[in-house]
Formats: C-alpha cells, sequence, structure tokens
C-alpha cells in the first residue's frame, strides 16, 4: 500500500516517464517523420506534468511535505517550485528547437524525448531526499544533457561541445560521488535527514569534511560556479542554439535546486562548514563571470559567462544561510530563467539571408535601426542582467544582496555589488553596438511566430510591468524556501 | 589485518590516480574514458567497504547503481567519440580545440 501511495504522490513522475516511454515508441517506428507530433506531445506532456507538481506549491506551504518511497523522495513546495521552472525551460526548448533543426534538416525524433528524459531526472533531483535518490536524478539528467549537446551531428562544434561537456560532466559526477561515498562512510546513511542528525552541531571528523567538501565540488561543477566553470562557454557555444537555451534555463535550476537542499538540509546543521566554500565560488564566479566576458565577441559565449556571474549572485543568496537568502535566491532563478529565455529567443532570431546563425556581436551593429523590436528587445535583457533598475533584474539582485547583509555578511555584499558594475560594462557593451554602431544589415532572418510571442512575454515580465508580481513571486519563493527549513 | 583504512587508502590512490588520468593524458580521448571508470571504480569500493564496516547493505546497493550508470555513461561516451571522429578524423586531446576563449 505504501508503494501505490509513493506512486501516486510522484504523479508528475509517472507521466513523464511513461510517456517518454511510449513516445520512444513511437518514434521507433515513425522515425523522424514523427518529430514534430511528438514535440508537441512533449510539449502537452509538460503542461500536465506542471499542473500535477502545482498542488504541492501551495498545499505543502511551509512544511507538512509527502514524503514518497521510504523517504527517498520529498515533495514539498520547494521541489514543486523548482519544478515549474524546470518545466517551463524545458516546454521553452520544444517550442523553439523544431524551426531551428528544420533549418539544418536535422529535426531528429529523439530530441523531444531527451528533453523529456532530462526533464524527469531534474525532477528527481529537486525531490531528492536521499543521496542514492540525488544521484540518479542527477545521472539521468546529465546523460540526456551530453547526448543534447551532441544532437547536431554533422556540425563538428557540437560534437566537440559534446565530448567537453561528456567529460567534464563524468569528472563531475565522480567527485560528486566519491564526495557521497566519504559521506555515507562517516555518517552511516544516505539519507539526508539521517546525514544531519549524524553530524550534529559539533565539530567535524576529517572525513566527513572532505566528504562535503567533494559534494560541493562536484554541484559546483554542475551549476558552473568557479573554479569549474571551464567548460560552460565552450559548451554554450558549440551547442545548437536550442540546446543551449535548455542548459542554460533547467539544468541550471535543478543544480542550484539540489544545492541548496543538500547544503541547508543534509549539512543544515553545520553551516559554517560549507559557508566559507560558497562565499569564495560566489565571489570568484561574479569576478570571473564579469572579467572573462569583456573579451567576448561571440553573443553565446557572451552569456556563458552571464550565466557564470549570474550563478555567483545566486549563490551569495546560498551564503547567507537562512530562509531569506533562500527565498531570494529563488526568486532570482525565476527571473534569471525568464532572461535566458528572452536572450536565447534573440540569439535563435539573429540569421544572416541563408539562415545561418549570426554570433558575432560585430556583426549586430546598428540593429536597432534595421530590427528595432529586436534591439529593443535584447537591450531589455542585457539592461535587466546587469540588474539596472527600472528592470525586473534588478529585483533578484536587490533581494539576495538584502538577504546577506541581513545575515551580516557586509562585506560580501559590497563585494558583490561592486563587481556588478563590472559586470555592468559588457553588458552596455553589447547595447552600445546595438544602438550607436554602424549598421550592417547581417540580421536578415524573421522569427517565427511562437517565437516573438515568448519574446514579448518575457521583455514583459522583465519589463518594470514585472513588480506587479512580485507579491506573488515572493509568495511562492518564500513558502518554498520555508518548505526547505522544515526538517522532519 | 587489513582494516577499513587500508581500502579507503587504496580508494584515494585510486581516485588520485583517476583525476590526474583526466588532466596529465595529452594523448587519447580513451585514456580519459578509462580514468573516469577508474574513478567511479574508487568509489565503489570506498562504498563497499563501508558498507561492510558499517554491517549496513545501502552502501553495496548504492554500488550497484554506480555500476549500472557506468555502464550508461561508457556507452553515451563511446557514441560522442565516434561521431566526434567522424567529424574530425582524430581522438587525440590536443586537437579538441576547435573552440577557446
Amino acid at each position: 500500500m505504501d508503494f501505490l501511495h509513493s506512486l501516486f504522490a510522484v504523479s508528475a513522475e509517472d507521466l513523464l516517464s511513461t510517456s517518454v516511454l511510449v513516445l520512444l515508441l513511437v518514434a521507433a517506428w515513425g522515425g523522424d517523420k514523427a518529430s514534430r507530433a511528438i514535440s508537441i506531445v512533449a510539449f502537452a506532456v509538460l503542461v500536465g506534468a506542471a499542473a500535477l507538481a502545482v498542488p504541492a506549491l501551495t498545499a505543502g506551504a511551509g512544511g507538512a511535505a509527502t514524503s514518497a518511497f521510504g523517504g527517498h523522495i520529498k515533495l514539498d513546495a520547494f521541489a514543486a517550485f523548482a519544478k515549474l521552472l524546470i518545466y517551463v525551460g524545458s516546454g521553452v526548448t520544444l517550442i523553439v528547437a523544431p524551426a531551428y533543426f528544420d533549418r539544418f534538416k536535422a529535426m531528429r525524433a529523439e530530441f523531444p524525448l531527451l528533453i523529456l528524459l532530462a526533464a524527469l531526472g531534474m525532477g528527481i533531483m529537486v525531490s531528492a531526499n536521499d543521496l542514492l535518490t540525488l544521484y540518479i536524478g542527477l545521472e539521468l539528467n546529465s546523460l540526456a544533457a551530453y547526448v543534447l549537446a551532441a544532437i547536431l551531428r554533422a556540425d563538428g562544434r557540437s560534437a566537440e561541445a559534446g565530448l567537453k561537456y561528456f567529460v567534464l560532466g563524468s569528472l563531475a559526477s565522480g567527485i560528486l560521488l566519491y564526495g557521497i561515498s566519504l559521506t555515507y562512510g562517516f555518517t552511516g546513511t544516505t539519507s539526508f535527514d539521517g546525514i544531519r542528525v549524524a553530524l550534529g552541531t559539533g565539530a567535524l571528523s576529517i572525513g566527513a569534511t572532505f566528504g562535503l567538501v567533494f559534494v560541493l565540488a562536484g554541484l559546483a561543477f554542475k551549476i558552473s560556479a568557479a573554479p569549474f566553470h571551464m567548460w560552460t562557454p565552450d559548451v554554450y557555444e558549440g551547442a545548437p542554439a536550442p540546446v543551449t537555451t535548455f542548459f542554460a534555463t533547467a539544468p541550471k535550476v535543478a543544480a542550484l535546486a539540489l544545492l541548496m537542499r543538500v547544503s541547508l538540509d543534509a549539512f543544515g546543521g553545520q553551516p559554517g562548514a560549507w559557508q566559507q566554500i560558497v562565499i569564495f565560488a560566489s565571489l570568484l564566479s561574479i569576478v570571473i563571470g564579469a572579467l572573462g566576458a569583456i573579451g567576448q565577441d561571440n553573443i553565446k559565449r557572451l552569456l556563458a559567462y552571464s550565466s557564470i556571474n549570474n550563478v555567483g549572485f545566486m549563490l551569495i543568496g546560498l551564503a547567507a544561510g537562512t530562509a531569506a537568502g533562500a527565498s531570494a535566491m529563488l526568486v532570482y532563478l525565476a527571473i534569471y530563467v525568464v532572461s535566458s529565455v528572452a536572450a536565447f529567443v534573440v540569439v535563435l532570431a539573429l540569421r544572416d539571408e541563408a539562415g545561418n546563425a549570426i554570433e558575432s556581436i560585430a556583426q549586430l551593429g546598428g540593429l536597432s535601426r534595421t530590427r528595432p523590436w529586436l534591439a529593443a528587445a535584447l537591450a531589455v535583457v542585457m539592461f535587466s542582467l546587469a540588474g539596472i533598475p527600472p528592470l525586473f533584474g534588478f529585483w533578484g539582485k536587490f533581494l539576495v544582496f538584502q538577504a546577506a547583509v541581513q545575515a551580516h555578511l557586509v562585506v560580501l555584499a559590497a563585494l558583490g555589488i561592486a563587481a556588478s558594475v563590472i559586470g555592468a560594462f559588457y553588458y552596455l557593451k553589447v547595447v552600445k553596438v546595438l544602438y550607436f554602431d554602424d549598421a550592417t544589415d547581417a540580421v536578415q532572418g524573421r522569427e517565427e511566430l511562437a517565437n516573438r510571442a515568448l519574446l514579448l512575454g518575457s521583455s514583459l515580465f522583465l519589463s518594470p510591468l514585472g513588480y506587479l508580481l512580485t507579491p506573488w513571486l515572493g509568495n511562492l519563493a518564500g513558502s518554498a524556501a520555508a518548505a526547505l527549513f522544515h526538517f522532519a | 589485518m587489513i582494516g577499513i583504512g587500508h581500502y579507503v587508502g587504496v580508494s584515494a590512490i585510486m581516485f588520485v590516480l583517476g583525476v590526474l588520468g583526466i588532466f596529465l593524458n595529452r594523448k587519447n580521448v580513451i585514456i580519459i574514458l578509462m580514468a573516469i571508470e577508474l574513478i567511479l571504480l574508487s568509489v565503489n569500493l570506498n562504498l563497499v567497504a563501508f558498507s561492510a564496516y558499517l554491517h549496513d547493505l545501502v552502501g553495496q546497493i548504492f554500488a550497484m547503481f554506480v555500476l549500472t550508470v557506468a555502464a550508461g555513461e561508457a556507452a553515451i561516451g563511446l557514441a560522442i567519440l565516434v561521431i566526434y571522429f567522424r567529424g574530425r578524423g582524430t581522438i587525440a586531446v590536443d586537437d579538441v580545440n576547435r573552440m577557446k576563449g
């Protein structure tokens, strides 16, 4: 009976896994001709999974989580919040991908299946309450992601991105696993609750410290925080643009949510042990993200460094180690997902007459005269990512810094603000190219109707109108963060 | 008498060898795949040793999962390597540099 009860509790994952298996058969019989139909069904499945995940968002507010499979999975408001963001990222990828791949005549039936599998893995990651579930979810997501990066088989850059992602991703999984094995050895359990009890609040043993450091290093790889960020620019540049859209949104949410749950729940009794590591990774990410982006001419590489930079800001919220910090992180994450969607939909629209992608920023000169709306959207994204006040991106940064100051991390907040000024330089450089440089007339392609709708929606969200959503978003993030601090 | 410390020591040495194998190797991507397997094996050794030491089965079950996932990971790695080789005609590590920055 307990098993049946658990199966009902994870209904979103049930739906995803059964539909992946059915669609896999459809793909095997229908071949690539069926890819468009499969994409549409896959999108519907994601919407269904999101609908199944929504009730936990409010029902589990501030506590009362459902645990399933003997405590291996915990379905609380936090998991539901992260899952919704993940499904949004995956759904957007499914919308933008077919038109892109059709231009290369490379739309393959397995693409939507891999996205669904990755979404399933990420759903397991964010609701994991045990190191074993954590690992299985993470690998299900990673294995699908390696293939996605290399899916444009004829393109050398895509294969190279897949190879690099695979090697460094596997190394990260290995480091994470080694940390897991040490944590298991020195606490005698793999469940997060058990680990928290076993570690207590006293001094940590050397073995447990090593375990914690390795687990954090492995997860830092996955969220592309410095000093483990080196794969990000290459993978973002080499992977096909819709796949990069995916990487910048869903897996980032999943890995950050996982990092939050591991640090605040499993290692929650030992904030002193991980806080310094998080602060170090956070500052380094902000600085490397800002400095590395300055010399870049490729817009996808620029966005990769921007993502490293943004991860650094989110880690400030984690470093605070409070419910306010976690809630600020979740709000930041939601805004960041929308900014990434908007940024990459613009990148997808940058094409020359022959339909080839334009990735060089220099070729965007004077875009404001040839394609005013596209340029305006990109400018909104850039201003928002830089955190310039009237735009919504500012709100996320503001909350994170506020949480840091409340947690007496004034120096961290001050350094973060200083570094965000350096970051503003390269965001503004793009805007300068768009509005003040001579027109190059390179961009000719027309974007698809669905992409336009996505771009309009996300730009409106990032515009000052987004502030109308702050009470709603703040409530959701607040109850999700409270669930994270509600220990059994 | 061989105790838990010996197992953890051997496992740590294997882990370090695996990591060094990834970073120091300049020749061939296949060697990187082998190094990754070595890392996963060191983890398994740790898990099984701790499991026996703690009289707790979870570690051995975990090792089974790691083995299974490692098989899937190797399959995907080789598949990506094959399409990479088709496009480039080489799998030397120094040649994986189309993108830089």
